[in-house]
């Protein structure tokens, strides 16, 4: 005899389990709807903030590797909400103002100075958003009057002027420490960078 | 001029081949043609070939295999390492460690010493 289903042993010899009859819930709806109601999708991603690596924690500095400033070493601020590195060179120093940069585009250095006394909580993502674009209208740009140059608004100036005023100090303490940020970083003959110590 | 480091036992040799490569160990017996027995205090006496070993200049005065008590002993009077360390050989070993352990701001230093350094060397030079 084939054995199907489900059997249990009870003591020597098995026996079927009969199925359990479900029992019903009222009555079976007499129409089905004539089009499926689309339900949402569980929302099962969950967005991780990024993690910081290790060896970037605030006041290290940083050789960024790529965009318009690679090659410059700069000082770490403080991770934003959005993962990205608040960095500045400072700008009086090496011209990097305050901006953001992913962290898989640095290297971390071992270098690292004391920014604890430094303020860096009111910026946030939205104080890099700026302000949106007007819309280009229909004519060609050949006959419009050249754009004017875009002024920087004061209070981006002061920003960064208090930044490198709060920095430099610090950066001074350390001997040779600032024309270590001004100089530009490269590889050159013979260096191995996967041995290399930063 | 005869050869003046030779293979023996109480010679001290640098291994100059793979992860101990500058370790220095002292040939306590040898095994043949091509390898010795080779002993420091932190490690297991193992044979080791010539080829991956540089003979120093130093050489202990112990019998074959000593215990390692007596091996110890006798670097301890001997202050074999401590004397390669002071040699030009030791010297550069130890100096390109140096330099191979210093991170980027520390090479930078130096960068900028070596500049310092040879700008005074030119000036001297020049007058």
């Amino acid at each position: 005899m084939a054995r199907t289903g489900v059997w249990k042993k009870k003591g020597s010899a098995f026996e079927k389990v009969l199925a359990v009859e479900k029992k019903s819930k009222g009555k079976s709806p007499r129409f089905y709807a004539p089009e499926d109601a689309k339900k949402p999708l569980a929302k099962k991603a969950n967005s991780n903030k990024t993690k910081l690596r290790s060896s970037i924690t605030p006041g290290t500095v940083l050789i960024l590797l790529a965009g318009h400033f690679k090659g410059k070493r700069v000082i770490f601020l403080k991770q934003l909400e959005s993962g990205l590195l608040l960095v500045t060179g400072p700008y009086g120093v090496n011209g990097v103002p305050m901006r953001r940069v992913n962290q898989v585009y640095v290297i971390a250095t071992e270098t690292k100075i004391d920014i604890s006394s430094v303020n860096v909580s009111k910026y946030d993502d939205s104080y890099f958003k700026g302000a949106k674009k007007e819309k280009k209208s229909g004519d060609s740009g050949v006959f419009k009057e050249q754009a004017a140059k875009k002024e920087l608004s004061a209070d981006y100036l002061a920003n960064q002027k208090a930044m490198d005023a709060a920095l430099t100090p610090i950066i001074k303490k350390t001997a040779d420490l600032e024309a270590y940020l001004k100089a530009h970083f490269s590889l050159k003959d013979g260096d191995r960078p996967h041995l290399m110590k930063f | 001029m005869p050869y003046t480091r030779l293979v023996e036992v109480g010679r001290v040799a640098m291994i100059n081949y793979g992860k101990d490569y500058g370790k220095l160990v002292v040939i306590v017996d040898i095994v043949d043609h091509a390898r010795a027995l080779i002993d420091a205090p932190d490690m297991v006496r193992k044979p080791f070939f010539f080829k991956r070993m540089a003979l120093t200049e130093f050489k202990l005065d112990i019998g074959k295999t000593p215990a390692k008590k007596d091996l110890i002993a006798a670097l301890n009077s001997s202050k074999a390492f401590d004397n390669f360390a002071a040699t030009a050989w030791g010297k550069k070993l130890a100096s390109r460690k140096a330099k191979a352990a210093s991170n980027d701001f520390g090479r930078f230093k130096a960068m900028i010493a070596k500049k310092a350094k040879s700008a005074k060397v030119k000036a001297a030079l020049k007058k």
